[in-house]
């Protein structure tokens, strides 16, 4: 195996400063709409950060050409997580940032949950869980009867995982051998009634993903090097690989992490000047 | 005689055939099943193109989901199953990663209606069409025959979106003359008539020019219209018929609920009120059965159905 690239002490403070200007887009975004996921965004956001800025071979010129047959796929199969993946997809360019405040707007590209064909880089609606995974492996299976080298990316929210469709298709990944298929968890524990573990344990999760035949890496979700380091070795495996990526639920505002309450609750205005001006304190 | 004896032929092999057909003519012709190849005829095509040929396994969510997937990277993706999995067992896969973003998976659903015969309630389709006419962009058709059946594949290979195709298990007499039968997703008429609309789709099209056979003996000219398409309904057919008729009477191997009778219904109570009856399954569940104790039990032979002509036309002349 060829040496695993590591991201430098430069790379890592840039994407830090980034991920706090995210956080702080993602909660106006979800404040203005007054509605919204703040907790499962902000678990998910460093994931998608790193994906994008180091990860997925993508079109120099991707805003112009989102679509471009040779790119790595991203699924966000925990669609509520949108505004995560909005907020990034604006951030490289595939569409106007000033476009982030049309969020769960009438009309807008910008929908509660990914829509179809409408914003360039969100490759597939999501919002109805447990689907993402059985659409990434049709994309895989596409992409190996094209010869196509690239990879697809999809992530997973941890209370998602109890839909039933995730483990039929985690079964078909493996029958058809897809190593072009990497799943990402965002395992935050939490899910709308409380602990996963309490609403419906998943645990021995990463027994679960070895028995349906993948390979499982387990990291910490919000250090960057730890991320990227997962990504580079699953980028080289032969098997599918799920990364479970141990988060917290609401990360950067002290008051939201590690609470269920902040699942899908927009702030209130003193909330939000709260969480904004945490967030920016830490820049 | 329209209703003369014809040779009878199996719709599900006519899909098979026309996979392969359609495979050789274009490589992004993708199939899936879940672990009913052999009923459902995809077999034809696993052995003729193994490589782009998917059992699913029994998972039926996992299996539209994947068949997204290939659509949405370019491939052609028909997925058979049973009607009764296809439509109700992924229904919310069906809905969101195929008929929300118009991904051109063409479902393909056999052993739809009463008709499956011996198997029983579990296995009886008697909601589907319903359940798929309420998806915005999903076409659902359901043939009469194996000469449509090829047509009807044929047209959704060939035109952009979702369908859902509903055939049935047994083999049924071949309505269509298969040199001049073109699918135009228009609806047909089969038999001119004056003095009443039938409307039917599938293996009730032949019961239904039987039924027209026994009204003209009785001095009653009814007028048959094939409605292969059920959605989009062919608005100006039916309205055209029944401005010339007065009356319509439905009949479907399905629900009388969400099935073409609703559609009728819901088309004319809005441009044209004239008195309808729905023939179909009546709100209730099927059973095991022959083919032919299925039928009769549930009202869907021609000689049932007479009465309800009778009736309808009944209503129609008090009206006036």
């Amino acid at each position: 195996m060829s040496e695993i690239k590591r991201l430098s002490e430069r790379e890592i403070q840039d994407l830090s400063k980034l991920s706090n200007k995210l956080r702080e887009q993602c909660l106006t975004m979800i404040h203005n709409a007054r509605s919204g996921h703040p907790g499962g965004t902000l678990s998910a956001l460093d994931l998608i950060l790193v994906l994008y800025k180091k990860v997925l071979n993508l079109c120099r010129d991707w805003c112009n050409c989102p679509t471009w047959a040779q790119r790595d796929r991203f699924v966000l199969s925990k669609g509520h997580a949108s505004a995560a993946l909005y907020s990034v997809l604006a951030n490289c360019g595939y569409f106007c940032e000033d476009e982030l405040s049309s969020f769960r707007k009438l009309g807008t590209r910008l929908q509660g949950h990914p829509g179809c064909n409408c914003l360039p880089g969100v490759e597939i609606p999501s919002g109805s869980l447990g689907q993402g995974l059985s659409i990434a492996n049709g994309i895989a299976l596409a992409l190996k009867l094209d010869k196509n080298p690239s990879k697809v990316f999809v992530m997973l929210g941890d209370g998602e995982i109890q839909e039933g469709q995730v483990w039929e298709a985690a079964m078909s990944s493996s029958h058809y051998k897809l190593d072009n298929i990497i799943a990402i968890i965002d395992r935050n524990r939490l899910q709308i009634d409380g602990e996963t573990e309490s609403v419906k344990s998943l645990e021995p999760l990463a027994d679960k993903w070895k028995g349906f035949g993948w390979d499982v890496i387990e990291i910490d979700g919000h250090d960057y090097r730890q991320i990227y380091a997962a990504y580079q070795e699953a980028l080289c495996k032969t098997v599918p690989v799920v990364i479970i990526a141990n988060t917290i639920k609401g990360r950067g505002v002290s008051f939201m992490e590690n609470n269920a309450g902040w699942h899908g609750k927009p702030t209130n205005e003193d909330e939000y000047n709260t969480a904004i001006e945490e967030l920016r304190g830490k820049c | 005689m329209l209703t003369d004896k014809k040779p009878v032929s199996s719709l599900r092999a006519a899909y098979g055939e026309t996979l392969v057909e359609l495979g050789k003519e274009n490589p992004n012709i993708v199939v899936l099943d879940a672990d009913l190849a052999c009923s459902t005829q995809t077999v034809k095509f696993q052995k003729a193109f193994p490589e782009r040929f998917f059992n699913m396994g029994v998972a039926e969510q996992d299996a539209v989901g994947t068949a997204a997937g290939l659509a949405y990277s370019g491939k052609t993706a028909f997925f058979s199953t049973f009607a009764v999995f296809a439509s109700g067992r992924a229904w919310d896969q069906v809905r969101c990663s195929v008929a929300h973003p118009r991904y051109n998976v063409k479902i393909v659903a056999t052993h739809g209606g009463v008709t499956v015969g011996e198997d029983g309630a579990s296995h009886q389709a008697l909601e589907d069409i319903s359940l798929m006419r309420s998806l915005p962009n999903m076409t659902v058709i359901v043939p009469a025959d194996s000469i449509e059946t090829r047509a009807a594949i044929r047209h959704a290979a060939l035109t952009p979106g979702p369908f859902y195709i509903r055939l049935t298990r047994p083999n049924l007499p071949e309505v269509f003359d298969a040199k001049e039968y073109k699918f135009t997703g228009s609806a047909s008429v089969l038999l001119e008539g004056q003095d009443i609309t039938i409307a039917t789709f599938g293996e009730t099209v032949i019961e239904a020019l039987k039924c027209s056979e026994i009204l003209e003996q009785k001095g009653i000219s009814a007028e048959v219209i094939s409605v292969p398409v059920i959605k989009p309904l062919d608005d100006d057919a039916i309205l055209n018929s029944v401005s010339k008729t007065g009356a319509i009477l439905t009949v479907e191997n399905h629900s009388i609920i969400g099935g073409l009778g609703s559609a009728v219904c819901e088309l004319l109570s809005e441009k044209m009120p004239v008195p309808v009856k729905r023939i179909g399954v009546r709100d209730e569940f099927g059973q095991s059965g022959k083919y032919d104790e299925l039928m009769k039990k549930y009202g869907l032979t021609a000689n049932v159905f007479v009465n309800d002509a009778l009736g309808l036309l009944e209503r129609k002349n008090n009206k006036k």
